[in-house]
């Protein structure tokens, strides 16, 4: 269980690999934020390695969407699962964020 | 860690400390529990699965208020038509009425307040005692029932 950050041009990607929940969240946060802090603006937060993300890991998700549009940025999903994307679907967080199919449909244009 | 333990009725027992590092564990032991869950698979790894992991969170984190003296009570039982699944905290409890709807327009940017909302979207019923720090997750099985009851 962990995170694999990585730079592909313009665009941060992070993937998440196991689970994203209360117990990792804010591993998620402090990483993501320090790369904002750092000058990144663009992110995309990949799923296809992701088993299940609990309410807390869908909470930091919407707090660091929000930090990092403040910043002039934005943060994109991808490889959501059906039961992932079940979870945003029912609480409507398919309606806050962009969300494509693969990580590289998330990178192309952005 | 979690401290499991089968009572004479076959109930699945856990007391485990208010440290969220342990819900992942607890959580796939009690799956893990299940001998024959091939039909319910899904049900059990969303539903029950989101169900029982924020019923954790949230006694640990609100319940417990993080205080590492206390602990977490987890009772399971597996029966032929559902699972059972009460959590009990020792906390002071708290009114479920009280937590607003995280999808309404004012609620969706907010960071906190999904973990009721899901219990109640993915589990059959959710049911508070009284007081407010003991919650019971039902999950009805709809292939007619686990065969084997709990393994231990």
């Amino acid at each position: 269980m962990g995170f694999r950050v990585s730079q592909n041009g313009e665009v941060t990607l992070v993937e998440v690999e196991g689970q994203l929940i209360v117990g990792n969240r804010r591993e998620l946060k402090q990483q993501v934020l320090d790369r904002l802090q750092g000058g990144d603006r663009k992110f995309v937060v990949d799923f296809a390695s992701t088993g299940y993300i609990d309410s807390s890991g869908l909470g930091v998700l919407v707090s660091l969407s929000k930090k990092i549009r403040e910043q002039g940025g934005e943060l994109r999903l991808s490889s959501l699962n059906e039961d992932l994307r079940t979870l945003f679907e029912l609480t409507k967080l398919d309606t806050l964020f962009r969300i494509a199919d693969t990580k590289e449909k998330a990178l192309e244009g952005f | 860690m979690i401290d499991p333990h089968q009572t004479t009725d076959g109930e699945l027992v856990l007391e485990l400390p208010t440290d969220i590092r342990t819900i992942e564990h607890a959580v796939q032991y009690v799956i893990g529990r299940c001998p024959s869950c091939a039909e319910e698979a899904r049900r059990l790894n969303l539903n029950f699965r989101v169900g029982l992991t924020e019923a954790l969170a949230n006694a640990m984190l609100y319940g417990n208020s993080r205080d590492p003296s206390k602990r977490v009570l987890v009772e399971i039982a597996f029966l032929q038509e559902c699972i059972e699944a009460r959590v009990t905290d020792q906390g002071d409890g708290f009114d479920p009425a009280s937590v607003p709807d995280p999808t309404t327009p004012e609620n969706l940017s907010k960071p906190c307040g999904r973990g009721l909302f899901l219990m109640r979207k993915l589990c059959d019923e959710v049911k508070y005692n009284a007081q407010g720090n003991q919650v019971t997750l039902v999950l009805r099985l709809e292939s007619g029932g686990l065969e084997g009851g709990v393994q231990a």
